[in-house]
């Protein structure tokens, strides 16, 4: 009986110890020794522009970059496709992607309804996605989770940061127009909040679809609202496309347009001579530093144009990652999140840089002022960099954040 | 006896093919067969066009999952709900429309779905351009559901239900007076049917389908979407029918499996070329195989036959 008693008891212990042990290296260990990126983006869409296939080559710079400084055990693969910016095909190739082809961490992302999506997919999977291209405050606040990080901007960001700017120069009374989707509608809300608090006042506001080509109806309201600012709470083509026709229904000069989210690939295509003057809020400016303008240079080398300030984002996301991943030897989502949130940021992109515990990656960011033409002395010299704005101030503050992960 | 192995046969295929093949991608390619088949029941058998099909698809993916989602009610009682609804909705739209024909009633059908894809985008609980994502799988006669494979099964018996359905409409005594009413509608008057009795009660039969074939995507991949009301989406269906041979049993089957297995292998490699390879094999499908690859395969087997019993 006793004899019984004991084998039970040791083969108990055995098996504990064999679990432990089977626990512990699954934590300390890469699936396969693979470590798969998947670049989720807009290849064809408003969007392609400012991410696209500059995404995917910043994300090749980042592999081949890590591995030529770590010479890691594993190995990284990267698989890349178009979203198209649709809820259903992000959603079934992140399913699809983490189901079948094992990947660990899918970065981009472009648009906020491919970022929602995304998001609750890897969350039920628990998998890793870092959002870089999408902008929507959601993202941070009710839509929040923990296998999030939300890395280049946001509508609070971005949109604050220019309206208050905009506002301190004499723009008081605001109309915007407002891309008819999360991120349109967080862009408005997030400038709204900053404009009331500045002492400016705002109009009203014209929804148009995403995406839309012909924007005349609503900028004619925009016109008939009398209000010194058109704010635009949209992005890519559409930003574009209301730059252009602003100027020819003659709503500017005689109203001013305020773009919220602006890249540097919008002000090249539209030109200097249009969009002369726009304050924009920037995470990233190729030419601001030795290390920004090395990285640009290079990747001007591949793509023969500058990096946004999204694909830039997206080259250091995936080295933060990456160095998450080898620094724990592991790339199980727990681990690696928490390394990540732990370890600061400070590279070419990111100054004073760190992973809140909300998934907002804050930085500083920058205000700057769109060159006249006759300022710009090389091609893509087409920003003045007029003001810091620290990481704490640049974020929605984590006390207003609606993310249950926050502890108050 | 022959036709019976056959789908004894595809039934066993049915049943094994989630352990190879991805089975969320197998489940696609059921709600997008359930869908085609509904539809393959009004323009194969009663000969209607109609070109709203993805309002009763969409709508009532968005109707079961605000039954399930923001009301918290259990899954079957979104099914009951959703189908409930495109029945309704599939009166009313078949009233109006039945009274055109040709393309006037494609238009009127076409017309009417437009609205419900404009509500779809304007309604506070649909999510506009987000959709409404995140519905809960929920469990179904006890079954947990959250497993790929488990929903599978229940995909397919869903499946099978709207197959038998149809399969037994089509050779009911109604399925006969739908044949009579799509070969000659004059003479089918004149021999004293009902002629619009019989067409609405097959549209609403359709609608009510496509909309459980909707809800099943819509549980699959959590969410419902202004793709499935989009107009796109009613061209979707029309394609995978005609590709897959109007009028015919497996037609619409074959039909989406084709193309929605394509569409899958061409998305990463293809890219934006995927609408262009699409549009050449509709081309060449209509060119050469005009009716369809079943439809074709039948005849050739009759033909193969015929020639036998001359020698």
């Amino acid at each position: 009986m006793t004899k019984y008693k004991k084998s039970t008891l040791k083969s108990i212990v055995v098996a504990s110890l064999l679990a432990l042990g089977v626990q512990q290296s699954a934590q300390a260990q890469i699936s396969d020794n693979v470590v798969k990126i998947g670049v989720l983006t807009d290849m064809s869409g408003p969007y392609s522009d400012f991410s696209g296939k500059g995404s995917i080559t910043a994300t090749q710079m980042a592999i081949t970059d890590f591995e030529n400084k770590y010479h890691p055990k594993f190995k990284i693969e990267m698989v890349t496709a178009d979203h198209q910016d649709k809820a259903d095909i992000t959603s079934n190739k992140a399913r699809e992607w983490f189901d079948r082809e094992h990947v660990d961490m899918i970065t981009d992302l472009v648009s906020s309804i491919a970022g929602l999506s995304a998001m609750k997919v890897a969350k039920e999977k628990n998998k890793i996605v870092i959002i870089t291209g999408a902008g929507s405050s959601k993202i941070t606040n009710e839509g929040c989770n923990d296998v999030t990080v939300h890395y280049v901007y946001d509508t609070y960001a971005t949109g604050q940061g220019t309206a208050k700017a905009v506002v301190k120069q004499g723009g008081k009374t605001w109309f915007f127009l407002t891309a008819d989707y999360v991120f349109g509608h967080s862009l408005e809300n997030d400038a709204t909040k900053a404009i009331k608090a500045a002492g400016g006042q705002v109009l009203g506001s014209v929804s148009h679809p995403f995406p839309s080509r012909d924007l005349s109806s609503y900028l004619l309201k925009a016109q008939a609202s009398g209000a010194q600012i058109v704010g635009l709470a949209n992005a890519g083509d559409d930003t574009i496309n209301s730059i252009k026709q602003a100027a020819e229904f003659g709503i500017t000069p005689k109203q001013h347009l305020a773009a919220l989210l602006i890249f540097i690939s919008d002000v090249h295509s539209v030109g200097l001579k249009q969009t002369q003057g726009m304050y924009l809020t920037t995470g990233f400016y190729w030419d601001r530093t030795p290390e920004s303008r090395a990285f640009s240079k290079r990747y001007f080398e591949k793509m023969h144009k500058m990096p946004s300030m999204n694909q830039a984002g997206v080259y250091s996301a995936v080295m933060h990652y990456l160095e998450a991943v080898q620094s724990t030897g592991s790339d199980d989502t727990k681990t690696v999140m928490t390394q990540m949130k732990k370890t600061p940021i400070n590279d070419f992109y990111a100054q004073n840089g760190h992973i809140r515990e909300d998934g907002r990656m804050v930085y500083d960011m920058y205000l700057a002022q769109v060159k006249k033409p006759s300022e710009s002395k090389y091609p893509w010299d087409y920003y003045n960099i007029l003001a810091t704005i620290p990481a704490s101030e640049a974020f929605q503050p984590l006390s207003e954040s609606t993310c249950p992960l926050v502890k108050k | 006896m022959m036709r019976t192995v056959t789908y004894l046969i595809l039934l066993a295929i049915g049943l094994l093919l989630p352990h190879f093949v991805y089975p969320v991608l197998l489940m696609k390619i059921l709600c997008f067969a359930i869908f085609a088949c509904a539809f393959n029941l009004l323009l194969g058998f009663s000969g209607l066009l109609s070109f709203g099909h993805a309002a009763f698809f969409g709508g009532a993916a968005y109707i079961a999952g605000y039954l399930i989602k923001n009301l918290e009610l259990p899954t079957i009682i979104g099914i009951l709900g959703g189908v409930l609804f495109t029945a309704l909705l599939g009166w009313l739209v078949g009233l109006l429309a039945i009274r055109r024909q040709g393309i006037y009633f494609a238009m009127v059908t076409l017309a009417l779905a437009q609205m419900i894809y404009f509500i779809c985008l304007e309604a506070p609980i649909t999510g506009g351009e987000d959709g409404m994502q995140g519905i809960p799988r929920g469990n179904l006669f006890g079954l947990s559901l959250q497993s790929d494979l488990t929903l599978y099964y229940v995909v397919l018996a869903g499946f099978i239900f709207a197959f038998l359905l149809i399969y037994r409409t089509i050779h009911s005594p109604f399925g006969q007076v739908l044949k009579a009413i799509r070969e000659n509608e004059p003479r089918a008057i004149s021999l004293g049917y009902d002629v619009s009795k019989y067409k609405l009660l097959a549209f609403v039969l359709s609608a009510s389908i496509s909309g459980f074939a909707g809800i099943l995507k819509m549980l699959v991949f959590n969410f419902a979407t202004l793709t499935d009301v989009h107009w796109h989406m009613s061209g979707d269906v029309v394609l995978m029918t005609i590709f897959g041979g109007i009028g015919t049993i497996l037609g619409p089957v074959v039909g989406s499996t084709i193309i929605i297995g394509l569409e899958d292998q061409l998305a990463d490699s293809a890219g934006d070329m995927v609408t262009v390879i699409m549009g050449a094999i509709f081309v060449v499908c209509v060119l050469i195989f005009r009716k369809g690859i079943v439809g074709e395969s039948v005849a050739l087997y009759q033909r193969m036959l015929g020639r036998k019993n001359l020698t």
